[in-house]
């Protein structure tokens, strides 16, 4: 009971600090939309590396990850470093540079905005935001799930699922509704240090009670041989590339990323993170994914329904470090879910509520503050949603994840297109968009078999293509409508083509 | 030139991208220093990519994205 004191208290202390950066950060925030999501396009290097690194963490980098080595193997390392560390670079040079310049020229503040205006569509803007929503909900659920999960692990379920989870959710919509992106990338910052160290630290103490790394991989290698040689079981090179595609791809279009891309102070910080990103993402995930592969080797065993960097910091460091690893997942689902609220608030104001109410972009004092409150009570209403739906959604947090990602990475090509060609017409992005969503969505959601076995019959549609997963065929589908469908319509009236021109020169 | 110039960077990503994951050591279950061999490729690997993105965005940042005026 002791350490279940203990242990609250490190969550509870961690929370607090967080929370004065946030106090802080709002202190400094003015009333507008663009400081309140954006941080008024000001952020440096550091913080705008760690805010997205943070970002990018998640739930996944201290359970899921290392459940996954601790069962398949350590590669899920090379695909975190493939999808995260050089695609996404590549991607956010080639997507991020570019909606940088264009929404520094024409203020965007949302993807949606960004589309809608290039097409003179406001249906554009709405479809956008509405897949994302759609996408990001069961995102933010999962991290839900996982501090709820963190919570029990940590006190051998003295406190309740619901108790945990909810504990953060409401955390979660006080700090956001408080601070905006400034406190938001703030705390990032100091939860994406805290958890880089820590990880450090978690690997420096088991390694040296199990006498080093040699010994530790030895330990693995007779356990578990298949682990140590590359490939096999799981991971089959289909696997490796379908997956870091997707993933990197639905990263770039999930909304807390993708609105970071806005957010840069100069294109010196975005060189900088750029370079910087793989040898970041390298520093977290092998270290987090061996300690799981490790574990394997040392005979953890975890409990059902538990996660291994738990039980494994459990054997083999104090009750205080463990609870302080604990904190930093805590710290890693929070920082995740905090910049999801706040992105998906912003598109839930900016490119639902205003068109579908009728307002234009204008920005006056009236519009602004009952914005500001329209996005609060987003903010309230998303959380507590997502909240409820953790407490009784099945499946692990790896494939609901994979099922945002995969969802997300739908949105790219048509996006990449839009920026790139100039040839892209409001109908091919229609079909592009729509199309690509249906497609993926009928093989995620049975739909199909269901409305099969009404009728008496047995179909269902294939789970992979030649060993590609529909999360890639879709990715393809959605290049080959948007293309077709541009060829041969003509662009509507209204477009803008020339909107995404930009030359760069006027950026600095 | 550009052009060229944006030729060779896509070829110079697209083999940071190939070569993340060693195909070659596929199956392959060496270990040296404590680490399976093919994770050690991987560390050096993206090393060597994070200077050639300091590379590229001394050199060469903007193409491919900023119109030529």
């Amino acid at each position: 009971m002791a350490d279940t004191a203990l242990q609250l208290g490190i969550v509870g202390a961690y929370m607090v600090v967080a929370l004065a950066v946030g106090v802080v950060a709002y202190r400094l925030t003015d009333r507008t939309a663009e400081d309140y999501y954006l941080a008024s396009r000001t952020l440096g290097t550091v913080v705008l590396l760690f805010t997205t690194f943070a970002t990018l963490l998640s739930a996944f980098t201290f359970f899921g990850g290392p459940n996954l080595a601790f069962s398949a193997g350590p590669e899920w390392i090379l695909v975190m470093g493939l999808m995260d560390g050089i695609i996404f670079a590549v991607l956010w040079y080639v997507l991020g540079y570019k909606q940088w310049l264009v929404g520094k020229r024409h203020g965007y503040v949302t993807l949606g905005e960004m589309l809608g205006d290039r097409f003179g569509s406001t249906a554009l803007r709405v479809v956008v935001a509405t897949v994302s929503l759609f996408w990001l909900f069961p995102y933010v659920m999962l991290q839900q799930k996982g501090a709820g999960q963190a919570i029990v692990g940590l006190t051998n379920g003295a406190v309740p699922f619901w108790v945990g989870a909810g504990g953060i959710t409401l955390f979660m919509i006080l700090y956001v509704t408080l601070s905006g992106m400034r406190g938001v990338a703030w705390t990032d910052t100091l939860q994406g240090l805290f958890m880089l160290s820590l990880i450090w630290v978690a690997v420096a103490w088991v390694l040296s009670a199990v006498g080093g790394a040699g010994e530790a991989t030895a330990l693995l290698a007779s356990e578990e041989p298949a682990f140590v040689g590359l490939g096999g079981g799981l991971y089959t090179p289909q696997f490796i590339i379908s997956t870091a595609v997707s993933i990197a791809f639905g990263v770039t279009m999930f909304p807390q990323i993708n609105q970071r891309f806005f957010a840069a102070g100069s294109k010196k910080v975005l060189k900088r993170t750029f370079a910087l990103w793989p040898v970041l993402v390298l520093l977290l995930f092998v270290p987090a994914f061996m300690l799981g592969a490790w574990a394997a080797g040392l005979g953890i065993t975890v409990p059902e329904g538990g996660n291994v960097i738990p039980a494994l910091l459990g054997e083999y460091t104090p009750t205080w470090f463990t609870a302080l690893v604990i904190a930093g997942a805590m710290a890693a689902m929070m920082s995740s879910s905090d910049s999801m609220l706040l992105s998906g608030s912003s598109y839930l104001t900016r490119d639902l509520y205003r068109p579908l109410t009728g307002r234009d972009d204008a920005s006056d004092r009236e519009t602004d503050r009952r914005e500001a409150l329209i996005a609060r009570v987003g903010v309230v209403a998303f959380a507590t949603l997502s909240f409820v739906a953790s407490l009784y959604t099945p499946g692990t947090l790896v494939q609901i994840g994979d099922t945002a990602f995969s969802g997300f990475a739908q949105l790219t090509v048509p996006v990449a297109l839009a920026l790139y060609w100039q040839g892209t017409t409001r109908s091919g992005m229609y079909a592009g968009v729509i199309g690509s969503q249906v497609f993926y969505g009928l093989h995620v959601f049975p739909l199909i078999a269901t409305v099969g076995g009404l009728l008496g019959l047995d179909v269902a549609l294939p789970t992979a293509y030649l060993g590609w997963t529909p999360g890639v065929v879709g990715i393809l589908v959605g290049l080959v409508l948007t293309v077709a469908v541009s060829l041969v319509t003509a662009p509507a009236a209204t477009e803008n083509r020339t909107a995404y021109a930009v030359s760069g020169i006027e950026s600095d | 030139m550009s052009t060229v110039r944006a030729a060779g960077w896509t070829v110079v990503a697209l083999v940071l991208m190939a070569l993340a994951v060693p195909w070659f050591l596929w199956d392959t279950s060496a270990i040296a220093a404590g680490l399976p061999v093919w994770l050690w490729w991987h560390i050096g690997w993206m090393a060597l990519a994070s200077v050639v993105f300091a590379v590229f965005a001394r050199t060469d940042w903007g193409l491919g994205v900023e119109e030529v005026q």
